[in-house]
């Protein structure tokens, strides 16, 4: 006989399993890392999941539901429910340090902390992920994907890409 | 998941605001996206695209409440309707232009936007207030965008001053349309929804003015008891779904590849 209650997935499983979804376009984060997970509830067999949208337009949106549903039902939860929450906003700040390392080691620079305003935020130095010179300078606020924007390093002569502070 | 409206605010005019905040969305959206590929600029190209997706993105949201207070779906909304249900204002429809009037346009819409958003991120109906507290965040990116591209463009050279200045000619009296009275407005503002297109116009004014002035430009307005006035008439009708014929071109745009196979799947 097989011992089910070795099966039942937990609150602290679903954690776990939640961590190993990455960010499809920041595969070196995973959407724990990422903040975008703000509860999981367990009841029984079903779990309920509240997330947050980093960008309104982002077009992983739905594809990290049906990651996070798929995930779930494969751990042997039978019913998911992924709600989106918008209040309090996500903001970039709520990334942690050992979020902003992973971030530096792909070669993109960490989003700074927010100022009063945005004005503000971009005017504080960002260092290239490459070389860690300071000499850098914003070649455009957007960039490849709604959440990063361009820079180049004048030290090491390339571009590279920032995660935007939101 | 349907919402609640609170007894005192009116459902139905609180989803004609929902709606037009949404077409404007959708629809000027659409009219950046034509920038993709086409740009004066590399940077410009990624600027637009970014801009046109985040606009849609917001455009998505409002159009998610109003299906939770009972309305057609988001998909419905934008890929089933007829054009000559769409309440957008005749400015974000007109056809992309030049850059020059693509900037003059973005721009006078970003600061409509944050005057908006700001005002409903005190409303008395919390998905209202925390749509728009969230919105805010990412339209700064936008308003700093046009801004700085307006202030360059303004007076870096005889012929980028000639353009600037005719496209604030012709954008002028349309972004007045921008805040065109809703039907059964008087109520919401009543109900604490926000307060009233006339109150947003002025503040919009009172930011645009200086900047537009500073970037070597004129505007036809006055001040009058402290406040800026103009006579300049508004391009209205868009909200009571008077559209004009490059709407009809835009939507037919817009649906092309879902009329292909409606209700088709990815």
């Amino acid at each position: 006989m097989v011992d089910v209650t070795q099966h039942v997935p937990t609150q602290e499983t679903a954690w776990q399993a939640l961590g190993e979804i990455s960010d499809p376009e920041i595969p070196v984060l995973s959407l724990v890392d990422l903040k975008v997970i703000r509860s999981v509830n367990v009841e029984g067999s079903a779990v309920s999941v509240e997330m947050t949208p980093t960008f309104l337009g982002c077009p992983a949106l739905e594809y990290m539901k049906q990651e996070i549903r798929e995930k779930l039902l494969a751990l042997g939860f039978e019913q998911v429910n992924v709600e989106l929450q918008l209040s309090p906003a996500w903001s970039s700040d709520l990334l942690s340090e050992d979020a902003r390392e992973k971030l530096r080691a792909f070669g993109v620079a960490p989003p700074a902390l927010r100022a009063a305003t945005l004005a503000e935020t971009l005017k504080k130095p960002v260092a290239c992920p490459y070389c860690k010179s300071y000499h850098t300078r914003l070649e455009s606020p957007f960039g490849p994907t709604l959440c990063r924007q361009i820079f180049y390093c004048e030290q090491c002569r390339q571009s590279f890409e920032r995660f935007k502070t939101l | 998941m349907p919402l609640e409206v609170p007894t005192d605010i009116p459902k139905e005019a609180l989803q004609r605001l929902l709606i037009a905040l949404a077409d404007d969305e959708l629809v000027l959206g659409h009219r950046d996206s034509e920038w993709t590929g086409h740009s004066p600029i590399l940077e410009e190209d990624i600027a637009f695209s970014n801009i046109a997706q985040d606009e849609i993105g917001h455009a998505l949201l409002w159009y998610t409440i109003n299906e939770q207070l009972g309305g057609k779906s988001p998909d419905w909304m934008g890929f089933e309707r007829n054009w000559k249900h769409f309440t957008c204002c005749h400015f974000t429809a007109f056809p992309k232009g030049d850059f020059a009037y693509t900037v003059v346009r973005q721009y006078l819409f970003d600061v409509g936007e944050q005057v908006r958003l700001k005002n409903l991120s005190t409303s008395s109906f919390a998905p209202l207030k925390e749509a728009a507290e969230k919105i805010i965040m990412e339209e700064g990116y936008h308003l700093m965008h046009s801004q700085s591209l307006l202030e360059r463009l303004g007076d870096a050279t005889e012929e980028s001053h000639k353009r600037m200045q005719a496209a604030i000619d012709t954008a002028f009296p349309q972004a007045l349309g921008m805040f065109e009275e809703l039907t059964g407005e008087d109520e919401l503002v009543k109900a604490g929804v926000f307060s009233g297109n006339e109150a947003l116009k002025e503040q919009w004014l009172e930011l645009i003015v200086p900047v537009i002035t500073s970037a070597s430009l004129e505007l036809p307005v006055e001040k009058k008891n402290g406040t800026f006035t103009t006579d300049v008439k508004a391009e209205e009708g868009g909200r009571k779904g008077w559209q004009k014929e490059h709407l009809k071109q835009l939507v037919e745009d817009l649906q092309s590849v879902y009329k292909m196979s409606p209700g088709g799947s990815w």
